[in-house]
Parts: structure tokens; C-alpha cells; sequence
């Protein structure tokens, strides 16, 4: 009598809130860090990051069109799918990382606790960041922080979950719809839990996410000229070179090693614009 | 009355000069570098001319700054930044930039002269809109000094020590002031570098600065073209760079500082949409079509340059638009009657020309207003182009002059597909008494400002900045801070 065959997974992308392959048919192999075989993971192309681009346009239009009350109730649900799938996020994690099982179930906690640190951003950021302005005139004036559009983000390398968190939910609660470059040898966790927000009603392309090397589709996504943003967190050793990509369509750029990048709003800040609107008073 | 009697008896007014006297300027023949709290010659004695571009006179030389002009300067701010600004307390700053603000008001009638003498701007916008709100911006600035942990970027948030700032010449002293205050507020020390056509007011304010008592060092201004510019951004020393420019120009400084730790704000061009309902009172909406595309001979990024009327009422707008800019005023610009100034500079009227020709060959409907034209100097006449297409150059490309692309929608949906139909992003008006739709439309602008039943309104407490490529960072408010802030 022979042991049950596991059902193994499948890792797919996730672009405009459908699972896909690559278009490219192309897939990597992605193993623990002692080497053991994990899965092979679709292995997204230039098609596949352009394809996101064009999603999340559409996706964060949705996204920004709803309240902001909403998107907290949203965000909060992402982190309650986490939560009820914790001890899956930690076998992904575990093997992506080679935690031991407290560490892993720690940082999946840490992540999940940040995702619902966010859902409560959404709607504090208007009062905190915005206000009215008193103009020396008969005008009321106020400024808004709305959101840059769509921002691309290279998830962090190493941290491939607590780190994924913290460069997709920032952009996320302000109103930005994301394309996320998943850690290219840690994928797993990003997809699982990019996966669950199909069921927490996250509009589709709101949260694209790709698999596979980053130094093949990093460049696309600075380059594209229909990103707004990029946060090169996952590219420290070629951040220079995508930075002088984003110049050609100005895009607002999020890096660590900038002086002040510690303080904890400010990946949220780089990815909000302030819009002011002058109106008249009068009778 | 019908329009044409109106038409008629406004022709049959007559004005007589009413000029300003430029001897109030009081302007040296030449000018050196404000480095170190004094003025010096460049190490390469280089000078060049800066013109009064109504009459092509050469009102007085300046320095040409070259790369170790400029590494001097920024030593001199590095030095007052380690040695002085960053042990000034916050209170002690906050009255030097409240001195500033006064001294400014003291000398406004001199400043208002300089600056149209040197940039061509009437001199009731000089007077009324340029130098007051320099002042202003100080004002406000200085009482931020000592009340930056209420600025919400948490307690004690640092300066980033030596800004490097490049203004344009479309308002020398104004985008001066924009940027020195909220830098000096935040407690840094500044090299600024004012564009090339339009050096003097910021000669003038650096008199002011020395005047204020301000230590030597805090403010560097070194003058020259595009390639002191150029130095200015390489340097290694300057830990931020403030630029206000074409957004071509911007490009190339993102470019340039991408590989660097220096940080960057960018306030770049524009394509403004004035965006006008059928519901709007029209009285009022032609003169704010006219403040917002001839206010400083349309030499100005958040220009409403595209006007969108509603198509019921695209006729009745555009006949009464063109008679307005019939009566606009273009001359001396030292009169106090000028509506329109000259052009600032013969390169910047080469360009406007050439794209207004292009307008025409694209086949776009060209009305040029009816005036004379002085014999010296660089002049545009006010030009609305009807039946512009969104293709056409003249609805893509900023002109940054006095030439307004007419265009027509029929739904708020359309108007505001149109308005966000730009690569840039920094202004839009909207005319309607309708609030609700107002703020519909102002919701689904992609801009960074945007005027209700107004434009081209400034006010040091409002931000100003764009979004894509008018580009990124805000100066203006509690949000002007945070360029000059390690947060």
C-alpha cells in the first residue's frame, strides 16, 4: 500500500485577476535554498509585463473610483484570506527562505499584521497628507493626495514575503493599482498571496503579479512609458540603471537607499500626487 | 447695445503712455558672482550681456559662472551649512526670512522695474503679482523655520544640507523666492542659479540678502547659461536639486542624478485645459480665458493654453474671445496701461513662431489680434487658433507663449478625456456654476492643479507642482517643506 500522491501546484501569474501562464510558454525552476526541486514557475516576458501595464490601467481606475472606506474594507479582507491560509503562506515561506517553522509563522504574522496596518491608511491618508489652504484671496482651497496611477514595483529579493507586503500594500492603499515583479528565486509566497486576492474582491488588475528574472523584465517595466511610479526595492545592484530608465517618462522613484526612505510614510508619499483645487467664493 | 456698437465704442478709447521710470531701477553696468556672502568676478572674467527684450538694449552685463565658479559656490554653501545655517535655530532663521520678506517690500518699485526691464512682463504684473508674491512666499516660509516637527514628517526631520536650485525665466524673482525660502526654512543652504535672459532680480535680491544680515554663504547665486546649469547638477557636494524648466531639460537631470544619492524635485511644462461649461457666466469666463493663456505673454508652464469650450456654446465664446483680444493692449511694457508684454528672449519668439506657422499648416484657424507692433525688440501678438485637433502640434506642444488652441467637446466625460489626453499634467481650469460637476471633472483631472471659476492664482500656502511628465515634488504650503527635507 503505497502513501497518497500529493496534488502538486501550479504557478501561474497573476494579471488582471485571472491565473495565467506566460504567453511565452516559458516557465524557470525554482528550488529551496538547499536546492531541492520546489516548482517550475511561469517565467512572464515582455508580452506579460505589457499585458499587467494595460490591466492595472484599467484596474486602477475601478480601484481609485471606489471609496476609500472600501478599499480599506478590501485590504482588510486580503489580510483576513492570509490569515485563514497562514499555515500555507508558512510552508511557502519556509521553503522559500529556509525558516524554521516559529520564524516563518512570525514573519507571516508580521506580514499579515502590515496588510491590515494599510487597509487603515486608506482613508487617514486625505487628512494627514492633505488640508485646506488659506489663500490670501476669495477662494476655497484644498489639496488632495491622489494617487500617481499605476506603479511598478521589483519586490525584494530576499524578504520574499514581509518585503512583497510592504512594496505592493503602500502603493496599494493610496489609490495605485500595482505590477509586481515577484523575488525572482523566492517567488512562491507573493503568488499565494497575490492568489488570494481573488477572493477579496480586489478588482481585477489592481495587483498584478510576475514570475522570473528580474534583470530580463526590470528594464520593461522602468522603461514602460505608461508607469507612473517604480520602487526598486528588489534591484539594489542595477537600481542606477532602471532609475536613469524612469527618467525618460519622469516617473516618481522609490529607492532604500535614498536619505529619508526610512521614514515610514514615505514609500506611501512617493506614490500619492498632491492635487489642488482653487474654487471661488462668492455669491 | 449690440456687440458691434460695443466693439466701436471701446475702439474709439484712447489711452496716453502712462510709463514707469526705469531709472528706478538703479542697475550697475556689470554684475559679478554672489558667492560667499560678496560679489567676485568668475575665475575667467567672462561677462555677458542680459537685454531689455522690448527694445534689444543691453541693460548690463553679468557673470558667466563656469564649473570652478560653480564648486566654489557650493563650497561657500557647504561651509555655511556646516559652520552656521545647521547651528542657527529655527526662530533665529525664521527672522532672517521675515527680514527678507520686508526688504523686498521695501525695494518692490525697484524689483518691479528690474524685472520687466529684464524679462519683458508688463509692469503691472511685476508690480501687482510678481513682487508681492515673492514676499509672500518669505513670509510664510519664515514662520515654518521653528515649527517644522508640526509639519507632519515626524519630530525633528533634517535638512538635506546644500540645495542646488535652477529657475526659469518666466518669473526670475518669484521662482527665487519659491525656492530659497522653503530651503532656508528647512534649514539648508542654497546655490542658486537664475536662467540666463533674466539675471537681475536675483542680483537684486542677493543686495537684499546682505542687507538682511543673512551669513555669508547661506545663498550663493551664480549666474550663466546652460552650462553652469550643467555644473550645478554634477556636482558632487550638492545634496538636492530644485529645477524649474522645460520638461526636456528635466529628463535630462533625472537622467543625470539617477545613479547619484542627490535627491530632485522637477517642475516641468504643461498643456493646461481650460475647460469651459455651457453653464458658465461668460463675462467671467473670457477674462479668465484671457488671464489664462496672455498673463505674462503666455510664458508660463501651467498656462491654460487648450482652451475645451462645450460646443453650445463654442461660437458665442470664441466670437467674444476674439473680441476681447482685440482690445488687448501689447507694447512698452514699462506702461502701466500694457496688457502684454514682449516676448523674453529671440529664441523663445522663434519657437513660438514656428509652431503657430505649424498650426496653420496642420490647418488649424489662425486669428491674430489686430495691434501694432513696436519696431525693436522681440513681440508676439496674442493668436487663437480655432478648430484645433487633438493631433495638431499646437494642442500636444507646450509653446510657452501667447497662442491659445481652441478645441470643443460635448459631455463632461469627452471634456475631461480630452484634458488628460497629455503626456503632462500641472493645470486645468474648469468654468461652471455648477459645483457638482465641478468637482466631478476636478476628481478626474490628471493635474496637479486646478482652478474652479479662476486662473493663473498663486499663493505661497497652495502647493504647485504637476503630475507625469510636468513632473514631481510641490513647492508651496506645508507640501513645500518636504523637498528640503530628509523624509
Amino acid at each position: 500500500m503505497s502513501e497518497r500522491l500529493d496534488v502538486k501546484k501550479t504557478y501561474k501569474l497573476v494579471v488582471n485577476g485571472a491565473f495565467a501562464r506566460s504567453e511565452s510558454g516559458r516557465s524557470y525552476e525554482v528550488t529551496t535554498s538547499t536546492g531541492a526541486f520546489v516548482a517550475n514557475v511561469a517565467q512572464a516576458s515582455r508580452k506579460d509585463l505589457r499585458d499587467a501595464v494595460v490591466a492595472a490601467r484599467a484596474g486602477q481606475a475601478k480601484w481609485w473610483a471606489s471609496t476609500a472606506y472600501n478599499r480599506g474594507q478590501v485590504l482588510y479582507r486580503w489580510a483576513e484570506m492570509a490569515e485563514a491560509r497562514a499555515a500555507e503562506l508558512v510552508e511557502h515561506l519556509q521553503l522559500a527562505e529556509g525558516l524554521k517553522k516559529r520564524e516563518a509563522q512570525a514573519s507571516v504574522s508580521r506580514a499579515i499584521d502590515r496588510i491590515v496596518w494599510y487597509a487603515g491608511w486608506t482613508d487617514k491618508v486625505t487628512q494627514v497628507l492633505g488640508g485646506a489652504n488659506p489663500v490670501a484671496g476669495p477662494f476655497f482651497n484644498f489639496s488632495l493626495p491622489v494617487p500617481s496611477g499605476v506603479v511598478g514595483v521589483v519586490a525584494p529579493q530576499e524578504s520574499s514575503l514581509e518585503g512583497f507586503v510592504e512594496v505592493v500594500a503602500a502603493p496599494l492603499c493610496v489609490g495605485n493599482a500595482v505590477v509586481a515583479l515577484a523575488s525572482e528565486r523566492r517567488p512562491t509566497p507573493a503568488v499565494v498571496l497575490a492568489e488570494m486576492t481573488a477572493t477579496a474582491d480586489f478588482p481585477g488588475g489592481v495587483l498584478n503579479v510576475l514570475t522570473g528574472l528580474t534583470a530580463e523584465l526590470a528594464p520593461h517595466l522602468a522603461s514602460h512609458e505608461d508607469v507612473d511610479g517604480l520602487d526598486l526595492s528588489g534591484c539594489a545592484d542595477r537600481g542606477d540603471e532602471l532609475a536613469r530608465l524612469a527618467a525618460a517618462s519622469i516617473k516618481r522613484v522609490y529607492r532604500e537607499r535614498d536619505k529619508g526612505a526610512e521614514n515610514p510614510l514615505r514609500r506611501l508619499r512617493t506614490f500619492v500626487e498632491t492635487s489642488t483645487v482653487w474654487h471661488t467664493i462668492g455669491q | 447695445m449690440t456687440d458691434d456698437a460695443l466693439t466701436s465704442d471701446l475702439g474709439a478709447l484712447a489711452y496716453d503712455p502712462a510709463p514707469e521710470s526705469s531709472s528706478i531701477a538703479r542697475l550697475r553696468e556689470s554684475y559679478g558672482l554672489f558667492i560667499d556672502g560678496d560679489f567676485s568676478a568668475p575665475e575667467s572674467h567672462e561677462q555677458f550681456a542680459t537685454l531689455n527684450p522690448a527694445t534689444e538694449e543691453v541693460l548690463a552685463t553679468v557673470a558667466q559662472a563656469g564649473a570652478r565658479d560653480v564648486d566654489r559656490a557650493v563650497a561657500s554653501a557647504r561651509r555655511a551649512y556646516d559652520r552656521t545655517w545647521s547651528k542657527t535655530s529655527g526662530a533665529e532663521r525664521a527672522k532672517y526670512l521675515f527680514r527678507i520678506a520686508r526688504l523686498i517690500q521695501e525695494r518692490s518699485r525697484e524689483l518691479a522695474v528690474v524685472e520687466t526691464l529684464d524679462n519683458g512682463k508688463p509692469i503691472r504684473e511685476s508690480r501687482d503679482v510678481d513682487v508681492p508674491l515673492a514676499a509672500a512666499y518669505f513670509f510664510y516660509y519664515a514662520g515654518w523655520a521653528d515649527k517644522l516637527d508640526y509639519a507632519g514628517f515626524g519630530a525633528n526631520p533634517a535638512p538635506v544640507g546644500v540645495a542646488g536650485q535652477i529657475i526659469p525665466w518666466n518669473f526670475p524673482l518669484l521662482m527665487a523666492a519659491w525656492k530659497l525660502a522653503p530651503a532656508l526654512a528647512a534649514g539648508n543652504t542654497c546655490v542658486l542659479k537664475p536662467a540666463e535672459t533674466t539675471p537681475l532680480t536675483a542680483l537684486v535680491l542677493a543686495e537684499i540678502l546682505q542687507q538682511a544680515g543673512l551669513p555669508e554663504g547661506v545663498v550663493n547665486i551664480v549666474t550663466g547659461d546652460g552650462a553652469t546649469g550643467e555644473a550645478l547638477v554634477a556636482h558632487e557636494g550638492v545634496d538636492k536639486i530644485a529645477f524649474t524648466g522645460s520638461t526636456e531639460v528635466g529628463r535630462l537631470i533625472q537622467e543625470r542624478l539617477a545613479a547619484t544619492p542627490t535627491r530632485l524635485t522637477l517642475e516641468l511644462g504643461g498643456k493646461g485645459a481650460n475647460i469651459v461649461f455651457e453653464d458658465a457666466p461668460i463675462d467671467e469666463v473670457i477674462e479668465g480665458i484671457i488671464d489664462g493663456i496672455f498673463f505674462n505673454q503666455g510664458h508660463v508652464c501651467c498656462a491654460g493654453s487648450r482652451l475645451l469650450v462645450q460646443e453650445s456654446v463654442a461660437d458665442e465664446v470664441l466670437r467674444r474671445l476674439l473680441r476681447r483680444v482685440d482690445q488687448l493692449r501689447v507694447g512698452d511694457p514699462l506702461d502701466k496701461n500694457t496688457d502684454v508684454g514682449a516676448i523674453n528672449s529671440a529664441a523663445q519668439l522663434a519657437r513660438i513662431t514656428e509652431l503657430a506657422d505649424a498650426g496653420e499648416r496642420e490647418g488649424a484657424v489662425r486669428y491674430t489680434g489686430a495691434c501694432a507692433l513696436p519696431d525693436r525688440g522681440y513681440w508676439f501678438a496674442p493668436t487663437v487658433f480655432a478648430d484645433v485637433a487633438q493631433s495638431h502640434r499646437i494642442a500636444r506642444e507646450e509653446i510657452f507663449g501667447p497662442v491659445l488652441s481652441v478645441l470643443t467637446f460635448r459631455t463632461p466625460e469627452e471634456a475631461v478625456a480630452k484634458a488628460n489626453n497629455s503626456n503632462y499634467g500641472l493645470a486645468c481650469g474648469v468654468w461652471s456654476e455648477k459645483g457638482s460637476r465641478t468637482l466631478w471633472v476636478a476628481q478626474r483631472l490628471r493635474a496637479g492643479v486646478i482652478w474652479a471659476n479662476t486662473y493663473n492664482k498663486f499663493d505661497p500656502t497652495s502647493p504647485f507642482g504637476g503630475v507625469r511628465e510636468s513632473g514631481f515634488g510641490r513647492e508651496g504650503g506645508r507640501h513645500g517643506l518636504e523637498a528640503y527635507l530628509n523624509v
